[in-house]
């Protein structure tokens, strides 16, 4: 039988491991990954546990490492991806080795960095000099300039004459700003001053890099003319308060001439020595970009293998820890291998001990997927994890998925394009899938590209069935459906309709899917396809169900639940099949007995022809109303039959009262059985119990087991009166919850047909050269609106119906999901979720 | 009665091999309940899904009605010359 049907049968397992193979043995194991540790001192708390060192030093490495990689990221040096196989992990030895190549790494690049840091702090300083004294040089000529002396004559006036010329010595100081900074800085100054100084400032018009943070910022270069030391203090003191730099600026020309001689060979040196610093980083970096990934591979191994031995028990003697662990029972002879190799590998002499262990504890669910069936089971365990050995719908979902999703997106063109995207990434799969894309939408899309290429090709199939391509239809077989009206008629009416009832209609239906007719007949097309969609989507939903009863008989049989098959699953199955199996008859009856006279007898009156025609075919919806409330059609036509087939009436009665009498059954059924069983046992004797029971204190993990015969019979009551009410109720929310498939169909092809008529047709229909490029436009719009809404968009509304038709009416028949989940201890998911994480 | 015996026969007996005949020589392994299953249930719903197609159209009870251009149309190119 195959694995996904059910979950895995798991055994718990003790596991004996000498101290020194324990981590070779455990390294084996997580690159096997079938094996899922249990805690064995949850008291213990993280910092108390043995190798907690070991786990703090990995801790450090992947430090290092993350911080080697953002240096190697801000060079935008390709780091070079392990090809194939992951390197394994490490001996501990090792580990020594590791950390002395990342600490040597790690100390060279600080060291690196911060020289670069002060070279560049010094360079940005020098170039910032360097434009002060370019800048200012344009201000001091201007106060040379011999015209202004007179301005200052007359600015001044006596006062300023009289004074004379020494205490007319002017003071300045020159420093760069940011520019943002400048408006407020140049405010402040003529508050805090009074207008007694003299700003003058200049862009710097390229960007400098700030060194401390790498970004580029815009400057401005000014300078500031004063008299007097007490506005110079507090000149300087805003200044600083702005934090603009200050640079000492001779007031010789001459000088200022030296010193920026001084300031250009400098800033030649400078550049030298930091392109050489640059360089040695960025070989520094290269060459580590070659190993870090490896390097992280292995870290990362080593810190979960010290992890998974913090979880084992020591031994009295020290010499050996102890662990349990779930296995699955099947791969007990692949992990004792694995078990060998570690022991071999660590040299060690004694082998490993695997014991299986009794348990009354619920073990993990496992169910062993590939890629193709892993996504569907997503799906299920999306809802809940399947309890332990219960039947898993995963198998099961692969087509009715894809199926149900179909229905209600039926239309060849647009299933075409889903079934072409799924094809793409399942064929793509490989370069795709190393790629590494991480788009959260794009991993939905690739996760689910076998569910994708499923719905395309199913929506292809119903497409064809509905006949409706792009709501247009495809006449493959010849239609069954001719004009005999002559020209005359054709000419005065606007709309005829055709006769069934004549050779209008060939009298044998189009073989595969609906008339391409109806795609035409745009006055009455709605009213024909909603009686069909309606009818095919109860027939399927009823079929559905049933399909879910039937999986909890799998169920009853392998738990071995004799009593829930008679108390539940036969009042159940009777239930849904006398009620509404019997509705879906009623609608195959009505398909096969009333329609067009038999040949050659067109439009007879004769009384038995018209019983059988579509004037006396009776609703299905009121008949089985009727059936419930036990009443007779009271608008009876006069010729017609009141009834579908001899003896409908008395069956449907028998067929009500038997449904109903299951649901006592169902309620009372199991609570009875329950109470006859306790008071057997309690007439044996309560020795036996009060034993199992004191054994069960005893023992403490065998008490679970025997909770089963204590329960309270009230709650048992409770439990299946809930579970009937949900079922009867159920029934009959949950097939109409199946209309569903027939709104979202409708819904479906009106769009598309709305999209076509308001766009493509105007397109199509316009006429001349001009109507091409009408054409080429309108088609653009037409494909947008195809794709982004009736593919997307009502996939997307499709799927979820889907999704809620599979958990809720299909699942809650037989699905209990009240398991969790087998999580193995695993090299390839910790790295996945490490690798993950990071980005 | 308006079935003919062809179309059902084809139909029937085309998924009848995928659904039947097929899972027998499902490919041995691990996966061969999986396919069996897949095999079972896709002939097992397209075939349902095609005959209530069919059996819809097998009776009708009202016809299509249609614009006469539409109807001139059909006439044209569906071969049946308008009297």
């Amino acid at each position: 039988m195959g694995s996904l049907f059910r979950s895995e049968e798991m055994t718990l397992c003790q596991l004996f491991l000498q101290s020194e193979a324990a981590y070779a043995c455990v390294s084996e194991l997580g690159e096997l990954g079938l094996v899922q540790f249990r805690d064995l001192n949850p008291d213990v708390n993280a910092f108390q546990r043995k190798f907690v060192n070991e786990v703090r030093r990995c801790d450090e490495m992947e430090r290092k490492l993350r911080y080697l990689e953002k240096e190697i990221r801000r060079d935008g040096i390709p780091m070079l991806e392990i090809p194939g196989e992951c390197p394994e992990a490490p001996q501990p030895r090792e580990m020594i080795d590791l950390e002395a190549t990342f600490e040597k790494l790690e100390n060279e690049l600080r060291e690196v960095n911060q020289n670069a840091e002060a070279l560049k702090r010094n360079y940005l300083e020098l170039t910032e000099l360097k434009h002060i004294l370019r800048k200012t040089q344009v201000f001091f000529d201007e106060m040379a300039d011999p015209s202004r002396e007179e301005e200052q004559v007359t600015l001044l006036g006596e006062e300023g004459l009289m004074a004379g010329g020494q205490a007319l010595k002017l003071g300045f100081v020159a420093g760069v700003i940011l520019r943002e900074r400048i408006p407020a800085f140049e405010r402040m100054l003529w508050r805090a001053c009074r207008g007694n100084v003299f700003l003058r400032q200049a862009e710097i018009d390229t960007p400098l890099e700030d060194p401390s943070s790498s970004d580029q910022v815009y400057k401005s270069v000014f300078i500031i003319f004063f008299q007097g030391d007490q506005l110079k203090t507090r000149v300087k003191k805003i200044c600083e308060g702005f934090r603009a730099t200050l640079y000492p600026c001779p007031e010789a020309p001459a000088d200022r001439r030296e010193m920026a001689m001084g300031v250009m060979t400098r800033i030649e040196d400078l550049n030298t020595v930091l392109g050489q610093t640059q360089d040695h980083r960025h070989r520094v970096l290269v060459a580590a970009a070659k190993n870090i990934k490896n390097w992280f591979v292995k870290v990362r191994k080593i810190k979960a293998i010290y992890h998974t031995l913090n979880l084992f028990n020591l031994d009295v003697t020290q010499k050996c820890l102890i662990a349990e662990c779930w296995v699955p029972a099947l791969d007990m002879e692949t992990i004792q291998l694995a078990l060998r190799r570690g022991t071999e590998r660590s040299g060690s002499s004694v082998p490993p001990i695997l014991n299986r262990m009794e348990t009354a504890e619920d073990p993990p669910s496992y169910n062993r997927t590939n890629k193709f069936t892993s996504a569907f089971q997503n799906l299920i365990y999306a809802y809940g994890v399947a309890t332990y050995r219960e039947v898993n719908p995963a198998p099961y979902t692969i087509i009715t998925f894809p199926f149900l999703f179909a229905v209600m997106f039926g239309d060849l063109g647009h299933g075409a394009l889903m079934a072409l995207f799924g094809f793409w990434m399942c064929y793509k799969e490989k370069p795709l899938q190393a790629k590494k894309i991480d788009s959260e939408i794009w991993s939905i899309f690739f996760g689910g590209r076998y569910i994708i290429l499923l719905m395309g090709l199913f929506s292809m199939y119903t497409g064809l069935i509905y006949n409706d391509i792009f709501s247009k239809s495809l006449n493959i077989f010849g239609s069954s459906w001719r004009n005999n009206y002559n020209e005359s008629t054709l000419t005065s009416n606007k709309l005829l309709q055709l006769n069934p009832d004549s050779w209008d209609y060939l009298q044998s239906p189009y073989p595969f899917g609906i008339d391409p007719v109806w795609q035409l007949a745009e006055a009455n097309k709605i009213i024909f396809m909603n009686a069909f969609k309606m009818k095919i989507s109860i027939i399927i939903g009823v079929f559905h169900m049933l399909f879910g009863v039937c999986l909890s008989l799998w169920n009853h049989v392998y738990f071995k639940r004799r009593i829930s098959i008679y108390v539940e699953f036969i009042p159940q199955i009777m239930f849904l099949t006398l009620l509404f199996f019997y509705m879906v008859l009623l609608m195959f009856i009505k398909w096969t007995s009333y329609g067009p006279s038999p040949a050659l007898n067109f439009n007879t009156s004769l009384p038995e022809v018209v019983r059988s025609s579509g004037y006396c075919a009776p609703s299905i919806l009121i008949t089985f109303i009727n059936m419930m409330l036990f009443k007779h059609d009271e608008n009876a036509r006069e010729v017609c039959d009141e009834v579908m087939f001899a003896g409908q009436m008395t069956i449907q009665k028998m067929f009500v009262i038997i449904a109903l009498l299951c649901v006592p059954v169902m309620l009372f059924g199991k609570p009875y059985f329950i109470m006859k069983d306790q008071k057997q046992r309690a007439r044996q004797g309560h020795q036996p119990v009060d034993g199992a029971a004191e054994n069960g204190s005893a023992g403490g993990a065998v008490a679970p087991a025997h909770g089963h015969q204590d329960e309270e019979i009230t709650e048992v009551f409770i439990h299946q009166g809930i579970h009937t009410i949900e079922y009867v109720l159920g029934s009959v929310s949950h097939t109409a919850s199946y209309l569903r498939l027939w709104a979202l169909s409708l819904a479906h092809a009106q769009l598309a047909e709305v999209a076509w008529n308001m766009l493509l047709r105007k397109g199509l229909q316009s006429p001349g050269y001009e109507g091409g490029i009408m054409l080429y436009v309108v088609f653009a719009g037409w494909a947008a609106i195809s794709v982004s809404i009736l593919v997307l968009m009502e996939g997307l509304s499709a799927f979820l119906h889907t999704l809620r038709l599979h958990w809720v009416e299909f699942q809650s028949k037989f699905y209990a999901g009240e398991g969790y989940l087998f999580q193995p201890f695993s090299f390839e998911i910790i790295l996945d979720s490490a690798g993950q994480g990071e980005e | 009665m308006g079935a003919s015996v062809v179309p059902i026969a084809v139909f029937t007996i085309l998924w009848g091999i995928v659904g039947i005949v097929c899972p027998f020589f499902a490919p041995k392994g691990p996966n061969r309940g999986i396919i069996q299953v897949v095999l079972m249930l896709t002939a097992a719903t397209c075939w349902l899904f095609w005959l209530c197609a069919y059996m819809a159209q097998m009776n009708p009870l009202i016809g299509p009605r249609l614009d006469n251009e539409t109807l001139i149309w059909i006439s044209h190119t569906w071969g049946n010359r308008i009297k």
